[in-house]
Order: C-alpha cells, then sequence, then structure tokens
C-alpha cells in the first residue's frame, strides 16, 4: 500500500497486533472477585509512565474517583487521549500545577482544555501552552477508530476525514489508497492504551458491565486496554448478569479491577441517574483563574480528603443528589 | 444590539443567527449538530419548517425529542425519548455512509475558503500562542457530512484572510483542492450565518460571497468587518426578518430559558 503523505506527530504508544496479543495472551482469563477500593485499584494498576484513556464523554459518564486518586497518588508521566477529554482533562492537569512534580506528558488531543458550552479552563490551557506537555493533533472520529482498531486486533484502520487539513499534519496518520478501489483514505494507527478507566452502571464482581444510555468510544476502550478499571454505581450478582446477557456491555475477562463508587461520574451527568453539578463545575473554573486560590481549592477537595466519598460531602455534592436527581428525569420539585 | 424589523418585532443577533439557520434546514433531512446556536437551529427547524429533520449528536444521541438544551454533546438530554443511544463511531460512520446532509460548527477563525480553526493561535505548534479545545468532531462532520454551515458573530478578527491552523476542512486552498486531498466527492462548506449576513461560496472561485444582508445592514458594514475580500453574489438581497410566529416559538419553546439567545 503506498504511503502519499504523513503526518509528522508522536505515536504514543505501540499499535502492532503482535505486541498487543503477547500482552492479551497473558491476561487473566479468571473469573474471579475483582472488588477492590479506588486508592487499591489506582495503587496496583496504574503506573508512572502509563499511557490512560478515560471513558464517557469529558463530563458524561465520567470516572472521577480514579481521577482524584490519580493525582492522590500523584502518579507521574501519565500519557493521555484526549478524546473529548474536558472535566477529566481538568482534573488531571490540575496535577500538573500543584509543585508535585508532572501528572501528564503527553495528549493525543482530540479536544482538550474547553467544558464546552461552560467555557476553557484556564489551567488545563496553561498546561498546554507551557510547552512542558508534548502532543499529537487527532479528531473525535480518528481517536474513536483508533480504538477500534486495537479493539479488533488489527494495526491501523483506514476513514475518510481529517485529509488536507493541519490536523492532519501534526497528527500521526498517513495517507494512502485503498487497495481494492484506489480511493484516497486516511490510515491511523491501533491505540492500545495501557490503563484504561470506565465508569458504568452496573457491573458484577468479576466486571460484567451495563452502560445505560450511550456508550461513546467505551466498547472499543474497554477491548483496547491493556488494563482496565471499572467504576459502577452499583455492584450486582453475577446471576442478574446471566439473566439478561443481552445487557453485558463489557465483558470480565476486560476488566481487572471492579469499584463501587455511587455518585461516580459526578460533578458529570450520569444518564437515568442524576444530571450534572453545573453549579460545582462552575465553581471549579473560577477557582482556576488565580493559581495559589485553584491550589486551594484541589487541596479542599482533592489532596485534602481520603476518599470519594468525603468530596462528596465537601462539594456538596450529596446534598445536592436528590435536586440532581430530579434534573435529569425533568421533574419540577 | 436589538434591532427593529418595522414590524415593532424587536429582536436580538443571537435570536435572528438561530432562525436564519433554521430556515436553511429542509424537511426530511438530518443533521448532526452540536450544543449552543446549532442546537437551537435544529429545535427551531423541527417546530417551523422542517418537523421532520433528524438530529445527531456526535457522541451517540440519535433522533432525541429534546426536552431542553443540551449542556454537552453527550449528555443526557442528547437522547432523551430518542430512536437510538449508540456510539460515536456509529453517528461518524453514518456520516461517512453519506447519510448525513448538514453538519453545524463554529470556530475561533473562518477564512474565504470556510476553512476553520479551532486549534490554536501562533506559528509554533508546540508552543501556541493560545492553545484552543481543537478539532472535537468538527474535522470528522465537515469531511463527511454533505453540507457544512457555520454560525458564528462577524468581526475581522475571526474572519481572517488566512487561519493560523486548518484544523476544518473548508474548500482548503481553492477550487478541486478538497478532491486532491482526497475527500469525499460532494461534501464541502454550504452557508455562513453570522449576526449581519447569510454568505454561501461562489460556485466556480469557491470564495466565500454574501447572499442576503439582515435588515439594516449594508454592504460597507459588512466588509468592515471581514479580514479578507469579500464577494457579493449577483442578485444580493435582503435577509427576511424574523416573524412574530418565529420569534415566538423561538423564545416560549426552543429557548425559554434564554441559555443561547440570552447570550
Amino acid at each position: 500500500m503506498d504511503t502519499h503523505e504523513q503526518g509528522s506527530g508522536q505515536i504514543f504508544s505501540d499499535p502492532s497486533t503482535t505486541a498487543a496479543r503477547a500482552w492479551f495472551q497473558q491476561k487473566s482469563r479468571a473469573m474471579t472477585d475483582k472488588v477492590m477500593t479506588v486508592a487499591e485499584a489506582v495503587g496496583k494498576l496504574v503506573d508512572d509512565g502509563d499511557y490512560v484513556a478515560v471513558g464517557g464523554f469529558g463530563g458524561d459518564r465520567i470516572p472521577t474517583s480514579v481521577l482524584h486518586e490519580i493525582l492522590r497518588q500523584e502518579k507521574q508521566d501519565l500519557g493521555l487521549s484526549g478524546h473529548t477529554a474536558t472535566h477529566d482533562f481538568q482534573v488531571l492537569c490540575a496535577g500538573n500545577q500543584m509543585g508535585r512534580g508532572q501528572t501528564i506528558s503527553r495528549v493525543d488531543i482530540a479536544y482538550v482544555i474547553g467544558l464546552e458550552a461552560r467555557g476553557l479552563s484556564a489551567q488545563a490551557r496553561r498546561v498546554m501552552e507551557s510547552g512542558e506537555v508534548v502532543f499529537t493533533e487527532w479528531t473525535n472520529y480518528t481517536l474513536a477508530l483508533r480504538f477500534r482498531a486495537a479493539a479488533m486486533g488489527v494495526p491501523f484502520l483506514p476513514g475518510h476525514t481529517a485529509l488536507g487539513t493541519d490536523t492532519m499534519r501534526h497528527s500521526a496518520a498517513r495517507k494512502i489508497s485503498c487497495p481494492f478501489t484506489g480511493e484516497p483514505l486516511v490510515a491511523v494507527p491501533a491505540l492500545y492504551p495501557d490503563v484504561a478507566v470506565i465508569h458504568v452502571h452496573e457491573s458484577d464482581p468479576s466486571g460484567n458491565c451495563r452502560i445505560e444510555g450511550i456508550a461513546v468510544a467505551d466498547l472499543d476502550v474497554a477491548r483496547a486496554a491493556r488494563k482496565l478499571i471499572i467504576t459502577c454505581e452499583r455492584l450486582i450478582d453475577n446471576d442478574e448478569i446471566r439473566s439478561n446477557p443481552t445487557r453485558t456491555a463489557i465483558p470480565f475477562y476486560c476488566v481487572d479491577a471492579v469499584c463501587e463508587v455511587p455518585g461516580g461520574s459526578y460533578p458529570g451527568n450520569m444518564p437515568y441517574e442524576y444530571y450534572s453539578d453545573e453549579e460545582h463545575l462552575q465553581q471549579w473554573l473560577n477557582a482556576e483563574r488565580d493559581l495559589d486560590e485553584y491550589r486551594r481549592f484541589l487541596d479542599h477537595h482533592i489532596y485534602g480528603v481520603s476518599s470519594f466519598e468525603e468530596y462528596l460531602e465537601r462539594s456538596g455534592g450529596r446534598e445536592r443528589m436528590p435536586e440532581l436527581r430530579r434534573l435529569e428525569f425533568l421533574e419540577d420539585e | 444590539m436589538i434591532t427593529t424589523n418595522g414590524d415593532q418585532h424587536m429582536y436580538n443577533p443571537m435570536e435572528f443567527m438561530v432562525i436564519c439557520a433554521a430556515r436553511l434546514l429542509e424537511d426530511g433531512r438530518t443533521a448532526a449538530v452540536g450544543t449552543g446556536v446549532p442546537c437551537a437551529a435544529a429545535m427551531q427547524a423541527q417546530r417551523t419548517t422542517a418537523p421532520n429533520l433528524m438530529v445527531c449528536f456526535e457522541a451517540g444521541g440519535v433522533a432525541p425529542q429534546l426536552p431542553t438544551m443540551p449542556i454537552s454533546v453527550g449528555d443526557s438530554r442528547t437522547f432523551y425519548r430518542g430512536l437510538m443511544a449508540t456510539s460515536m463511531c456509529e453517528i461518524m460512520e453514518t456520516c461517512q455512509r453519506g447519510m448525513m446532509d448538514y453538519t453545524f460548527l463554529g470556530g475561533a477563525q473562518i477564512d474565504a475558503y470556510g476553512n476553520l480553526n479551532s486549534s490554536m493561535i501562533g506559528d509554533d505548534y508546540a508552543r501556541p500562542k493560545v492553545r484552543f479545545p481543537g478539532s472535537g468532531g468538527a474535522n470528522d462532520l465537515a469531511s463527511l457530512c454533505w453540507r457544512t454551515l457555520v454560525v458564528t458573530v462577524h468581526d475581522s478578527r475571526r474572519f481572517v484572510e488566512k487561519v493560523d491552523f486548518l484544523t476544518t476542512p473548508g474548500f482548503l486552498d481553492g477550487p478541486g483542492a478538497r478532491e486532491e486531498a482526497g475527500l469525499l466527492p460532494g461534501t464541502g462548506p454550504y452557508r455562513v450565518i453570522t449576526d449581519l449576513a447569510v454568505m454561501g461560496y461562489h460556485d466556480e472561485t469557491k470564495r466565500m460571497q454574501v447572499l442576503s444582508l439582515h435588515p439594516g445592514v449594508t454592504l460597507d458594514q459588512v466588509h468592515e468587518n471581514t479580514g479578507f475580500e469579500l464577494a457579493v453574489a449577483d442578485g444580493l438581497t435582503e435577509t427576511d426578518p424574523p416573524g412574530e410566529e418565529e420569534l415566538r416559538i423561538l423564545r416560549e419553546e426552543v429557548d425559554p430559558n434564554g441559555y443561547v439567545i440570552g447570550r
């Protein structure tokens, strides 16, 4: 296959099928009880230097508790896929601004820094403008396609997007011709994250998971990840899974840890559970205007607490949960 | 700025932009939209001239009966009473198969060929002067949907001769460039709706041209607020002012909380 053009960006993870298969060959198939605390899961499964993928859509069905724990355990030198990364990116970037080393050192960018309609994260922007983070440019679909390639166990996939743009020029994609029709295509390399973190509605103790609402790219992210941490709103029995296997979105053999974290997507939205806490997300954005104030804010909400449950107390999330549920279900007070 | 159209219907520029955008959407078509003005325009179209317009959100929401304006392209409103809650690949591949007629985009900069920048300002990619979020799904949607519409405020800092970074493809550097780059035939920029005018693209030069001026706006005003040489279409017209019913629907049904039109 001829390559016509090639993006100048770095590939931060090995796209080779052979390397991935060697890993998955030794990955446990045992259907054991994988329930543990978030602190245990992060301690065991997130290593310095790992490339991390975060499930959900920035502020929707995100594994907030794990992101906080990554900061508390001061994990260093992480790579990240910025696949509409909004509040999740804001949290991880905060780790770079605390004077406690460098949480993030490389990013595949499709969408970062912004919090969609809410505005831009001032500190995440500082981190990305500082020169201390290396990045490669992508799009939401090309990143999703990269996860899909990995989930399929092939080293690349083609698409008809991104051609002719600076986005492509600063990506690591290549322009190729279809071997059958000769049509021009973009080829994107498989993306196997070292560790992925996904928040779901329900999981059994071994990691058979159910997701309600949109899956975004998570079915592929779960399968592409070398290590996978699941946080869930509720633990359910394995019998319940077996009563309706059609609903299983992620099978246990992809999963390494299961953590029960009710309210775990807070302050993000969790479909059919609770809406996003816009007031608290605004507090984050406000605190970011001044670095000292931001550090105090982070000390209070993340570094100064021992668990996500305490964050829910301090942020007012626990108290607001009934209201966020009413918002989610569009009920009047 | 509050404008009156002579019929004493007062309206603000944001309201007019939503209404203009909505009028461009044909009934029975499909549109991939984001939050904000695009979403409001699609909701407005569904309640006026395009009741069978199908709306999709790139994170996976298909055909929601939007109860209120979503805050995120992936929040639960985007599939509220929808027909399917699916994945990003599914939506993008529906576009790639040729079934998505419209997409609606914005950006920090737009040039004469409809190229958009939402990535950075400056000339050093590794050390941007100002870093913006990046493509998100914009590049994909503009590459894969049939027609790309842009809604933005009209000023010369946004309407530039050359974008600092070409995040999302318009006609690239002119006639034949999309085809040359390998983008799908028949796709590309369609309309730009601003607070001053509605613009399209010249068939041959592929450069942006003014199609209609909003009531009370002069060509000089449009040129003053555009940082490149903007052509004027033969048969330049005045944009129809918003009707009473259009305004009522927008204010009472589409955006009663003023999330978009209150800005």
